[in-house]
């Protein structure tokens, strides 16, 4: 690219516009400015309205900050002022995707934020994060063999048992000068399914928070696909804080994303809102679904029901492990939990990390539903 | 339609937008800038929005504005360069070797090659407009190998050499966006994220679409429609869900259903999740009744 100063002066506030997006995090290669530039001068420009049109297509923004790109674009070109981060109104279960953000940036701006936010910070520091293994390291390198499998719809060469591989067998021919050689054969592979962990970072929980949390990193560490939210009032995702190979790390970055520490539970519309964002509930299409939760869901639980319900249409198998599951005398005897229960493939004890890796290591492996054990207990 | 030069047609964005709905199809300012500027400056449109916004409409009506045909190269997870490139016949190349005999022959000849789409626009990229069909279904080894296409417009054929396209190709990718697509594949693209048409915008849409519905009922389709967008639905309906929920309640109140009944009856041509419809069913005649008012 030309460098800046040989640049006619007229170009100086594209490009400059560029570098602004960029020191908000937003990725813009110099091919992209180069484009915009291009699109502003094909488009003549008419009016500002021409710009940020060019604006939009060639330095494309991702759907979810088109608010933080309108404001900046208003501030450079328009001489605005500067966008601040917004608080929102927290009536509504707001969903937090840490996908496509600079690491560093959100970190900073996050700490900018300060007060309800660095508490949550201090909360999770105080929290102990002991050194203490529990199986973990042995958990994540079983993982990917132990999870379920689907076949899919590439192949991969067999020796036993497969279709006739033409292409390879007919290289042989060639290759032999027309004899026959064994038949090569092909069959479908099969790949793990995905695994879905979504984390109760309720009051209620607070016990247990920690080592889920560090559960979720062994599991994302181990397995290929894998996604971890937590939800209390709010949904938030983590997975890319856990992808950080140092637990501590990890821990403490996925620690300040998450808002809602020892909150309160709105478990139903938060699986609502997650079934909502269809990137998400993709993701749980075909996967293991592992709620890690008490389920005591305040007031009404007639949208948790629907969520559970949708969410186990789609799941490959939906589980609910709760830390109440550990004593003896539990009886799933709720009207949220009598009410999911027809709908759970498995109810099972999530009081400690062991239970927890006992069970993910064993969801490949066929059981009968959770009603079905649950009714023979009771 | 005869073919047209790709920079004839694409001299405004306003002349795209008029082409466009010569073919039926309303494009807001932004979208025929993006399209405009994807043609002129030669690059790949990638098209981004939720299920049922039109975005394969659009590549529609982009192939039918420059009169050429388009090819569709639907993705799915497990899509390889077999499904996308080309593959040679099998079973006619050992046919041709066991008629042959003695001769020599050249089984890698053109007879024996099946050109899949992206082949098929390479070979005649003048004619033909390439359709990348919900791109975030493929896995990221396919979106890296048609990032590889998209950046050089080549193919390499061991047994052939390499075949480059004479003239740049015009390419739309859509997504639904379930997953998030490479950094570097937004990079080459020209981008447009197609939201849900505003009322205004959809009545039109449904009128250009179904013939017959009046433009009062066209109206109200399209103000219920957001209305039922703005819940909290598994399947949230799309354009061609208000055209068709506009055409039905029009033929049941052509066969003696008074209005805001049609409506009701014709619910299942809008929604199509026994869910979604029994969640908007105790609202639904307060939401028709205000969107006739």
């Amino acid at each position: 690219m030309m460098r800046g100063e040989s640049l006619p002066r007229a170009a100086a506030p594209f490009l400059g516009f560029a570098r602004l997006l960029r020191r908000h995090a937003f990725a813009i290669a110099p091919e992209q400015a180069t484009s915009f530039m291009q699109a502003v001068t094909l488009l003549g420009p008419r009016s500002m309205s021409d710009i940020r049109e060019a604006a939009l297509a060639t330095l494309a923004p991702s759907p979810d900050r088109h608010i933080e790109f309108e404001a900046h674009f208003r501030s450079h070109f328009y001489g605005d002022a500067k966008p601040s981060v917004e608080g929102e109104a927290d009536e509504e279960t707001r969903i937090k995707d840490d996908g496509g953000m600079d690491e560093r940036e959100s970190e900073t701006e996050r700490r900018e934020e300060s007060g309800e936010l660095s508490s949550a910070l201090e909360q999770l520091s105080a929290r102990d994060f002991q050194r203490a293994d529990n199986g973990l390291a042995a958990f994540r390198r079983k993982l990917t063999a132990a999870l379920p499998v689907r076949r899919s719809f590439r192949t991969v060469r067999a020796h036993l048992r497969g279709k006739l591989d033409l292409r390879r067998s007919l290289r042989e021919i060639v290759s032999a000068d027309g004899d026959v050689p064994s038949p090569l054969l092909r069959r479908r592979q099969t790949v793990p399914r995905k695994l879905l962990i979504l984390i109760d970072v309720s009051g209620s929980m607070k016990l247990h928070t920690t080592d889920y949390l560090k559960l979720a990193h062994a599991t994302v560490q181990g397995a290929d696909r894998a996604e971890i939210f937590t939800f209390g009032t709010r949904l938030t995702r983590i997975t890319s804080a856990l992808r950080i190979r140092d637990r501590d790390q990890a821990l403490a970055r996925a620690a300040s994303q998450v808002d809602d520490w020892d909150g309160g539970t709105r478990m139903g519309p938060t699986l609502l809102a997650f079934l909502s964002v269809p990137r998400f509930s993709s993701f749980a299409r075909g996967a293991a679904v592992v709620i890690l939760s008490d389920a005591l869901e305040r007031g009404d639980h007639a949208e948790l029901e629907m969520a559970m319900r949708r969410l186990s249409a789609r799941a490959f198998r939906l589980s609910l492990a709760t830390p109440l599951a550990g004593d003896p005398r539990f009886q799933p005897a709720t009207a949220a939990l009598r009410a999911i229960l027809p709908l759970l493939d498995d109810l099972v004890d999530g009081s400690s990390i062991a239970s927890l890796t006992t069970f993910i290591l064993s969801l490949a492996r066929p059981a009968p539903a959770a009603e079905a054990i649950w009714k023979r207990v009771s | 339609m005869p073919e047209t030069s790709a920079e004839t047609v694409a001299t405004s964005p306003e002349a795209i937008a008029e082409r466009l709905a010569a073919s039926r199809y309303l494009a807001d300012e932004s979208l025929a800038t993006a399209i405009f500027l994807a043609i002129r400056l030669g690059k790949p449109l990638l098209l981004e929005g939720a299920p049922g916004v039109g975005k394969t409409e659009a590549a529609k009506a982009i192939a039918q504005l420059l009169g050429r045909d388009l090819v569709r190269l639907q993705c799915y997870e497990g899509i390889d360069a077999a499904h996308a490139l080309y593959e040679w016949n099998y079973q006619r190349q050992l046919l041709a070797i066991r008629h042959a005999g003695e001769h020599e022959i050249d089984i890698y000849d053109d007879r024996f090659l099946i050109a899949r789409p992206l082949l098929q626009v390479l070979r005649a990229p003048r004619q033909r407009v390439l359709l990348v069909d919900e791109i975030d279904r493929s896995d990221h080894e396919f979106e890296a190998l048609l990032l590889e296409f998209l950046s050089d417009f080549q193919i390499s054929i061991p047994e052939r050499g390499t075949i480059r396209a004479e003239a740049q190709p015009i390419v739309i990718l859509t997504s639904n966006r379930t997953r998030e697509l490479a950094e570097a594949l937004r990079r080459l693209c020209v981008y447009h994220w197609i939201g849900y048409p505003d009322a205004e915008r959809e009545a039109a849409i449904i009128m250009l679409r179904a013939c017959d519905v009046a433009e009062a009922t066209a109206r109200a389709v399209a103000a219920a429609v957001q209305t039922i967008r703005a819940r909290p639905l598994a399947k949230p309906p799309g354009i061609a869900e208000a055209v068709e929920w506009a055409n039905a309640a029009t033929i049941l109140e052509k066969g003696g259903s008074p209005w805001p009944e049609a409506f009701r009856r014709a619910i299942g041509v809008l929604i199509k999740d026994e869910e979604d419809l029994s969640y908007i069913a105790p609202e639904l005649g307060r939401i028709v009744e205000e969107a006739l008012a």
